[in-house]
């Protein structure tokens, strides 16, 4: 069996990519992501790689959209104000149909905010995270094993779609510590046709690029891409059920927001609430058909997470608007107890549906 | 305690008295031993000269939150945590003081309280900086939470190479601990 070791979040995050071939890694510091970049410090030298600390965030991107061009894996990581910044390049990468990781471990905000855990990005992570008509994926881990897990994930999804993947944490999931059993090292590469790698004049020139001037052009790719989008959003949902075969009461909730709700579902059921939880696992595409098939069965949904509620249009959209969905939030920061939650639980219980 | 299978631990005090450092120990123990758990530190500018502290879970069931609420265990190594987190150990709760830097008593009589002088035991007996460790050995011995053979396999794998000769030094520290709630 493979060994289990004791990581950070963050660290398993940097492992995980270098087991799946990523050898590039761009970042700048921020907190509470920075055990990314050290670790990418101390391990890609070692192994032939690169990893640069870039002077700025933008430049960061912009040094992962030239190696992503050449169609190797590469990374950068960075938290809320920093991502903003890269928003740019996320764009520029879509627009050039270029798969790469970009991690966005999550803190408060708006502005600098603070430096406590958050998913207020939630809308501009599954909005497309910059200027036009782009999605990026958006995998949202819940433990230091799914840290590992969906960081991997990410790239194999982001080859295949050709597509930039962010990975959606926050703060408490990169600074904690868990047991994880590391992936094994990635074997299989896809075809990278599209590379720019040179043609050694023996092909026509491959080139990376977003700007296309002839508005035909530009709305075909656009068409193009969306059909794309469309396959991922047929194809690639993730999420966990727990406790759901007979819930009245679905919580709906990802990361720490998940773990939480976990323990106020557990007490929720020794009280006769019969309360569940669907934990989306991707955010982009986000699992509309079981939160669809749960609104037959269930009174009432609860967003729980740690934003003003942004999620919770996206449940109401899946659900249909068929049954209520209420909000259990906290924000700039905070999480909620699993009091809080439990509490919740009761008042949708007593509201019924 | 209520259920000695779960120990929810909150270990806290002024950053730079190496309170994540005995959080780490106990959750390698953890992971020696085969136990589900997890290990949250508190993190950014509290770190730095205020308060600073550790939430450790060891269990024998899948770890929902790993943020600890109302600890089972509670290590204090400053007044303000003290201050601070009385009131949230459970009944039946343990609760382990460093009483050379915390001069007052715990003011519930529905937990466990255990004085160890540890700041100044590790000053006497040359381990300056391992105060910690003493009062870890202290509830480790009490608790149960782990074994105290793996506990020191644990201190194996969280000092750094460069730092293997303190290997000793933190087992004595340890061993102190255990003997002055022995006694």
């Amino acid at each position: 069996m493979p060994e289990k070791v004791l990581m950070k979040g963050n660290e398993a995050i940097a492992e995980a990519a270098i087991l799946a071939g990523c050898r590039h890694y761009f970042g700048y510091p921020i907190t509470p992501q920075t055990e990314v970049a050290a670790y990418m410090s101390k391990r890609m030298p070692k192994i032939g790689g690169t990893f640069l600390q870039a002077e700025s965030e933008i430049a960061a991107i912009n040094m992962v959209y030239g190696v992503a061009s050449t169609g190797k894996r590469a990374m950068t990581s960075s938290s809320s104000p920093g991502i903003a910044l890269k928003c740019e390049g996320i764009s520029y990468l879509a627009g050039a149909d270029l798969p790469a990781l970009i991690v966005n471990v999550q803190r408060g905000g708006p502005g600098l905010g603070g430096i406590q855990p958050s998913q207020s990005d939630y809308f501009l992570a599954t909005r497309g995270p910059g200027h036009g008509d782009f999605h990026v994926l958006v995998l949202a881990p819940a433990s230091v094993q799914e840290m590992a897990d969906l960081t991997f994930k990410a790239f194999e999804l982001a080859d295949k779609y050709r597509m930039p993947a962010m990975l959606l944490a926050d703060g408490t999931m990169g600074q904690m510590m868990e047991p994880v059993v590391l992936p094994a090292p990635a074997e299989h590469f896809i075809e990278k046709p599209w590379a720019v790698t040179g043609t050694e004049c023996k092909r026509p020139h491959n080139i990376a690029n977003s700007l296309f001037l002839l508005p035909e052009v530009l709305e075909r790719m656009n068409f193009e891409r969306f059909e794309r989008y469309a396959r991922v959003e047929e194809e690639e949902p993730m999420w966990e059920s727990f406790l759901m075969e007979d819930a009245e009461i679905c919580l709906v909730s990802f990361g720490i927001t998940a773990r939480v709700s976990r323990n106020a579902i557990v007490q929720a059921r020794k009280e006769g609430l019969k309360a569940g939880m669907i934990r989306p696992k991707t955010l982009w595409p986000f699992p509309k058909k079981p939160l669809l098939e749960a609104a037959g069965k269930v009174k009432s949904f609860i967003s729980v997470e740690l934003s003003m509620g942004q999620m919770r249009e996206d449940v109401e959209l899946a659900v249909r608007c068929q049954k209520p969905v209420y909000l259990c939030n906290r924000t700039g920061g905070m999480i909620p107890t699993p009091e809080e939650v439990l509490q919740s639980i009761r008042k949708a219980n007593e509201e019924g549906g | 305690m209520a259920d000695n299978t779960n120990y929810e631990i909150l270990i806290a005090g002024f950053g730079g008295q190496g309170l994540l450092f005995s959080g780490k120990v106990l959750a390698y123990a953890g992971l020696l031993e085969g136990r589900e758990l997890s290990w949250l530190p508190s993190y950014g500018p509290e770190m730095r000269g205020g308060t600073a502290n550790c939430n450790v879970i060891l269990s024998d069931t899948p770890v929902g939150s790993p943020i600890v609420e109302n600890p089972n265990v509670l290590m204090v190594m400053n007044g303000p945590s003290l201050d601070k987190y009385e009131s949230a150990v459970t009944p039946g709760g343990m609760i382990f003081v460093d009483s050379s830097l915390i001069s007052r008593k715990v003011m519930r009589d529905d937990v466990t309280v255990f004085y160890v002088p540890s700041t100044q035991m590790a000053n006497e007996k040359g381990l300056s900086g391992l105060a910690n460790m003493i009062l870890l050995g202290a509830l480790v011995y009490k608790t149960g939470c782990v074994k105290e053979e793996t506990l020191a396999e644990a201190l194996k794998k969280v000092i750094p190479a460069r730092k293997a000769q303190l290997f000793d030094a933190n087992m004595s520290a340890l061993a102190l601990g255990k003997e002055y709630v022995q006694a």
